[in-house]
């Protein structure tokens, strides 16, 4: 029992990591119909911003102190969306996919090397917040309860959406705007700013998500490749644009992981990209998609 | 006004016997620039034909059928793979049967990504074919025992036309030599085939799909059958490349196969402008050489490609090509 429930949490702690990435991405696209290959380097830098405050630059610092500086990481994910939004991808919005697709390439490579020149080739590492928290039983199994935390903050962070898309006013005007952008600007709402708030939000989920994992994994070069991969296949199963979609995704990504690596380590990985090319036949749209 | 000025779009006059000339000249020169270049630039270049080749299949998808693959990568490491393979388990030597082996393989893997791929256009064909072709990354990253995992699986050099590598001959020599010959007529066998293609009927067809999928349908053209063979066209061309790519290089590893690498053959199309027919090859040459020298310019190598890309994406979308196309226009027109 004791170790299906590990398995359980285990799934829910890639889903609660995967939502916040690729809950960003699907809002990103939802609002400004533009799918952002950098967005895993956005993840990067919430986990080495978060690794470099917590494990080098405060050691030493009273643990609460470092706690509350975790979402240091997510805050710089935002401020690095701010600006690279209105500077760089804003010029793209009326242009080809292909080009879209292209520069936000070319972000990802840069970005990929800023953050190696800035913190180096080594992987960075927030190890002490892990360790402090120890770990609690679970039947007859140890479990840190480190990842309990990080579950929680994924579950809080998807009801705290819901309730900023669905029950506030800035919640009205994101989802006027991704449903027809050129009434919403007849409607004197405006654009340019849902925009940088949109794609600054965004960015925030993936700063988020880097910060709250890098205790327990460290922050190495490569990691935003591998975490947007897996952000598509979320998005693909859940539907571009649709927060629910992005929830439901990571779910099912969290769980088919989770099993794939006790049982079918070989084709875990494949597996999971089958599925999202069946979820894209059956259903172009993913799941809670809808069509353009 | 010139029936060629006339054929040519209303773009400057070419005559025939003038473009036939250039051709000629550009193949002599590729003949004697092994013996001019030190044997290190000839490999480079080696390398660049190989990806221009891969580029040109590539760019029959996003320059005349208007679709964004960005997982050409899988079909570059199927045609690798499938000469690995011939060699680790069949004990095979000969390029042509690798050459035979890999366009049946990627010919397969391409009919049947095919049929998934074509029904979707825009950003969902570009993303269907980056997950498909991560699962051949992630099958030749996890089955080592097969794949040999990320260390890869070793090619030796292989016999051309049945000849062997002279004991006398070391191997660069080889490559610098009895290589490039090869690899520079499979190329401009590839070019030619592709120019046959792109202006027969069927790559008229595909332009017309690429323009206006309504009208081209209403016209008689059955969309899904032409874009069906047009990937396939167009990955097993990549597919040549792949196995053209590994005697070169003499590993195979997984990394070619991950979908980083689909985005620098995107990178070579717009680098030399996916719109021209030579844009492709140029820019397949020209990266190769911008990629090595960042590469041994600095670690940053990424940064300064990266910046190199949105510069093009912002200032020169429509590549070399274009552009140079433009300059000289504006140059004619001031003379």
């Amino acid at each position: 029992m004791g170790i299906i429930l590990i398995h359980i949490l285990n799934a829910l702690l890639y889903a609660s990591v995967l939502f916040l990435i690729a809950g960003g991405l699907s809002l990103i696209y939802g609002v400004m119909r533009i799918v952002n290959l950098a967005h895993g380097n956005l993840y990067a830098i919430g986990a080495y911003v978060t690794a470099w405050v917590v494990g080098q630059w405060l050691v030493g610092a009273p643990t609460v102190v470092l706690y509350l500086l975790i979402p240091a990481g997510a805050l710089a994910a935002a401020a690095a969306g701010a600006i690279i939004e209105p500077t760089l991808l804003r010029r793209f919005y009326k242009r080809a996919e292909e080009y879209q697709l292209l520069v936000t390439f070319g972000l990802l490579m840069i970005l990929e090397d800023v953050v190696r020149f800035i913190w180096g080739p080594y992987p960075l590492s927030a190890s002490v917040l892990w360790s402090e928290l120890g770990s609690i039983a679970i039947g007859d199994a140890l479990y840190p309860t480190y990842n309990l935390l990080v579950i929680a903050v994924g579950g809080v962070a998807a009801a705290f959406l819901w309730v900023f898309v669905y029950r506030t006013r800035f919640g009205v005007v994101l989802r006027a705007a991704s449903q027809d952008m050129r009434m919403a600007a007849a409607l004197g709402i405006n654009v340019n700013r849902v925009y940088v708030q949109a794609f600054t939000l965004g960015c925030f989920m993936a700063g988020l998500a880097g910060a709250i994992i890098v205790p327990s994994q460290s922050a190495v070069l490569g990691m935003s490749v591998d975490a947007l991969i897996l952000a598509f296949i979320v998005v693909v199963i859940g539907g571009l644009g649709s927060l629910e979609g992005a929830l439901v995704g990571a779910l099912v990504v969290g769980v088919v992981r989770e099993a794939g690596i006790a049982l079918f380590p070989e084709i875990e990985l494949a597996l999971l990209y089958l599925i999202a090319a069946i979820v894209l036949l059956v259903r172009p749209a993913g799941l809670f998609g809808r069509t353009a | 006004m010139t029936a060629a000025f006339l054929s040519r779009g209303g773009r400057s006059p070419v005559r025939p016997v003038k473009v036939v000339a250039s051709v000629a000249a550009g193949v002599v020169l590729l003949l004697v620039l092994p013996y001019l270049l030190a044997p290190y630039q000839t490999l480079l270049l080696t390398y660049g034909l190989v990806m221009a080749i891969a580029a040109l299949g590539f760019n029959l998808l996003l320059g005349y059928t208007g679709l964004l693959s960005f997982g050409h990568s899988a079909f570059f490491g199927v045609g690798a793979y499938a000469v690995a393979f011939m060699v680790k388990y069949l004990d095979l030597a000969s390029m042509e049967l690798f050459i035979v082996g890999a366009t049946v393989a990627s010919a397969l893997v391409t009919a049947l990504f095919g049929l998934v791929c074509v029904r979707y256009t825009r950003i969902f064909f570009s993303i269907l074919t980056l997950a498909l072709s991560q699962v051949l990354w992630s099958l030749a990253f996890k089955f080592f025992w097969v794949t040999g995992g990320t260390d890869g699986l070793r090619v030796p050099t292989p016999r051309l036309l049945g000849r062997a590598v002279a004991a006398s001959e070391d191997k660069t020599t080889f490559l610098v030599h009895a290589y490039y010959t090869y690899v520079l007529v499979l190329f401009l066998a590839c070019v030619a085939l592709m120019w046959v293609i792109v202006n027969s009927p069927f790559g008229k067809a595909l332009q017309a799909i690429r323009d206006n999928e309504t009208r081209a349908e209403f016209v008689g053209v059955q969309i899904w059958r032409y874009r069906w063979i047009a990937f396939m066209v167009s990955g097993v061309f990549t597919g040549l490349a792949g196995a053209l790519w590994v005697p070169l290089n003499g590993l195979t590893t997984p990394d070619i196969l991950y979908w980083p690498f689909s985005g620098e053959i995107v990178f070579m199309a717009v680098l030399g402008g996916f719109r021209t027919f030579t844009g492709p090859i140029i820019g397949a040459i020209v990266f190769n050489y911008l990629k090595t020298y960042a590469v041994g310019f600095t670690v940053y190598w990424q940064l300064l490609l990266g910046v190199i890309l949105v510069t093009l994406v912002l200032a020169l979308p429509t590549g070399i090509t274009g552009s140079a196309g433009q300059l000289l226009a504006r140059l004619r027109r001031a003379a």
